[in-house]
């Protein structure tokens, strides 16, 4: 490669990186305080970036970034006024409160204001972390959510580095022996995998390690034992991964500049970590937005089995319960998660691939 | 030189490489024949099933679907059991059949036996309310299949209408048409399912009663209504992509030069050029609508309380896993082996009819 255009792409690429690190810190730093007017000089800001910016890359990102705020918007919309279409109020109960007691506490839930109004002010709520009381519980539904999501959070990344080491390399693996035992063997299992729902293959492992041999404790808030969850987390994308990697491996190897490398007598290990590898893991990356998405909805089974107290078990108690506004508050949270990560992986590929163009 | 024929054709000197015409003579018939095609030729499709059979784990997964399917189309038949009925000695219940191995009697029944009344075997058992379970294990699956089929079917008709309109049209309406396939791409479905199946089932409730519906219960219309909503954009985008490739073929040019309408180069010319790839999508949704069914059935957002699917099966058998393991062992072997059956044809369906594959 031209050692000018080198530069001019690594030049390109920092400040891409940086434009992304300055939209996450600005992100950050205004969450506690982001009011409506902030969110939509932000908005504007993006959008006069994406129709007069000449950097391509930087265009990309501001539509990127639109169009996933956006997303979260529908979301929010979706969730609001398809929960206020059920019939029934939160105090219509068997035991009916007098009217009095009743206009108080519509008041005091701004549920007497037109649904519109209700509408923006559970969005300025949720722009300042305030999703509401639940109704069950009575407690603030945002301390809830980020208490429990700090265990789900370690499961869920302890499923994703699990998930993520071991399909890399049990994918290259199968590459590299190709119809050989060793990718047999691999692929058979991993199509086994594939065909097993999380909770069936959450609840046999229960059963046998956990009941029937007794080689892992049962989960308790004191001796948190995560073998178990994590591996029933882990094997669907683990598998999915392997697959994903064998296909994109097997593409890179029977490239040109591998079989150059090869001519030139670079050693093997070097061909496969830094040219093979390198180039093979580019379409992993897009796995990463439905990895999280797959393990955000995986952990409310896998933590309901192993009895985890994380927040897909709060998540399934609150269906359970018909607590309406915890159930809102955690869809909306889950949501902005994929979305985030959905964002994320999307803009690392588009700067890693040179081969694809920012337009 | 161009104007050379066989009686021109000047006369051969010595030491000459030009052939001498004379020493030829026309083939006779015999001759002829033997040039006609050795083989008989094959249309696309023929070709493609050829090859799908000659794919031993295709063909098994072929075999292996059909026995289950004529399983849950004659069993009922043949059993003399209903899911919902229990069982009853001469129009007595018979409390000892509850949670009955496989293949065993009750007090009751062995009594019966020995006065000579023949009952039929409980292939799998009984469930905790002296149900056969085979035959629930059998709707089980007529349940999960029709779901997983029925859902494929709402999203391959929507996704076809609209990706070939996008698709075909092109220019501004493709414009829009994508950004709303993007939009709803990028919601996270499992969680839209759960919302919705949660105020589905509040909404539809009351109006479904009395309905042929009612049977199926709210939840598994509003996966039907979810799918129809959200799921469809996968499809609409790869027939969208089918078709903007195969758009610019010549044979399509040359049917709108002899003024072919756009709906007649849709049906005729491009859809079934793009046909196999649709088709083997299909194939591989189906699994994918039975993993969603069987997560709902989890988190309690399942059918309607007597109809079992086998995702409702596996999750009711957790609350005495200890005790009646086989319980889960069924219904799980059941999801697993319909789910790897439609992952293995799809895959091998993709291996013989995608066009991109052959050679």
């Amino acid at each position: 490669m031209d050692s000018a255009i080198k530069t001019e792409r690594t030049r390109k690429m920092v400040a891409t990186l940086l434009l992304f690190a300055a939209v996450f810190a600005v992100a950050f730093i205004f969450l506690p305080i982001l009011t409506e007017k902030i969110l939509v000089g932000i908005v504007l800001l993006l959008l006069a970036g994406m129709l007069f910016l000449s950097n391509d890359s930087a265009r990309y990102v501001c539509k990127r970034v639109l169009l996933a705020l956006l997303t979260v918007f529908i979301i929010a919309a979706i969730t609001f006024f398809a929960m206020n279409a059920i019939p029934g109020g939160p105090f219509s109960k068997e035991k009916a409160p007098t009217a009095a007691v009743q206009a108080v506490l519509e008041a005091r839930f701004n549920l007497d204001k037109p649904l519109l109004v209700q509408f923006q002010l559970y969005l300025q709520g949720l722009m300042q972390g305030d999703f509401g009381i639940s109704t069950k519980t009575g407690r603030d539904i945002a301390v809830t959510i980020f208490e429990k999501f700090s265990v789900s959070a370690m499961l869920g990344g302890m499923a994703v580095l699990v998930a993520l080491v071991f399909g890399l390399i049990l994918g290259s693996v199968a590459a590299l022996n190709r119809n050989k035992l060793p990718d047999r063997a691999i692929i058979f299992f991993t199509t086994l995998f594939v065909a097993v729902p999380s909770f069936i293959l959450a609840t046999l492992l229960l059963l046998v390690f956990c009941l029937q041999l007794g080689w892992f404790g049962v989960w308790s808030v004191s001796s948190p034992n995560y073998v178990l969850p994590v591996i029933s987390l882990a094997l669907y994308p683990m598998s999915y991964i392997t697959r994903l990697t064998k296909t994109s491996m097997l593409d890179v190897l029977s490239q040109d500049y591998i079989r150059t490398a090869r001519a030139k007598g670079v050693k093997e290990r070097l061909v496969i970590f830094k040219h093979a590898l390198k180039n093979a893991l580019i379409p992993v990356i897009t796995y990463v937005g439905p990895l999280t998405a797959y393990i955000l909805t995986g952990s409310m089974v896998v933590e309901s089995v192993f009895t985890v107290g994380g927040l897909g078990v709060e998540f399934v108690k609150s269906i359970g319960n018909r607590d309406y506004p915890m159930i809102m508050g955690t869809t909306i949270f889950l949501a902005t998660l994929m979305v985030t990560m959905t964002l994320i992986s999307d803009l690392i590929y588009k700067v890693v691939d040179p081969k694809i163009s920012f337009e | 030189m161009s104007n050379y024929s066989a009686d021109m054709i000047p006369k051969k000197r010595l030491l000459s490489l030009q052939l001498d015409v004379s020493k030829f003579e026309p083939a006779s018939d015999a001759e002829k024949e033997q040039h006609e095609t050795m083989r008989e030729s094959t249309t696309f499709f023929r070709d493609g099933m050829r090859k799908l059979f000659r794919n031993p784990l295709a063909v098994i997964s072929l075999i292996v679907l059909l026995l289950i399917i004529v399983t849950i189309v004659f069993a009922p038949m043949i059993v003399p059991y209903k899911y919902s009925e229990m069982i009853t000695i001469n129009g007595t219940r018979d409390r000892s059949a509850k949670n009955l191995p496989p293949f065993t009697y009750s007090q009751m029944e062995q009594e019966a036996i020995d006065n000579g009344a023949t009952i039929f075997p409980h292939i799998f058992g009984t469930d905790e309310l002296s149900r056969d379970y085979f035959i629930r294990v059998v709707y089980g699956a007529r349940v999960s299949l029709s779901v997983g089929f029925f859902a494929s079917l709402i999203v391959l008709i929507i996704g076809l209408l609209f990706g070939s309109i996008a698709g075909y049209m092109g220019g501004k309406v493709d414009l829009v048409m994508m950004r709303i396939v993007d939009v709803i791409y990028s919601l996270p479905d499992t969680l839209m399912v759960i919302l919705l199946s949660v105020v589905l089932d509040q909404v539809l409730g009351q109006s479904l009663q009395g309905t042929v519906l009612a049977a199926l219960g709210t939840n598994m219309i509003s996966l039907f209504v979810v799918f129809g909503l959200l799921y469809w954009v996968g499809m609409a985008r790869l027939v969208r992509g089918q078709i903007l490739s195969i758009k610019t073929n010549e044979y399509v040019l040359a049917a709108r030069a002899l003024g072919a309408k756009p709906g007649r180069i849709i049906r005729k010319h491009i859809l079934p050029n793009c046909m196999s790839v649709i088709i083997i999508s299909t194939a591989l949704q189906i699994p994918s609508a039975i993993f969603t069914e069987s997560f709902l059935s989890f988190i309690g957002l399942g059918v309607q309380a007597p109809m079992p699917s086998l995702g409702s099966l596996a999750n009711a058998s957790r609350q005495a896993l200890q005790a009646y393991p086989y319980k889960l062992f069924f219904p799980a072997l059941g999801i697993c082996l319909i789910v790897l059956s439609f992952n293995l044809l799809g895959d091998g369906l993709r291996d013989a009819f995608d066009p991109k594959l052959r050679r």
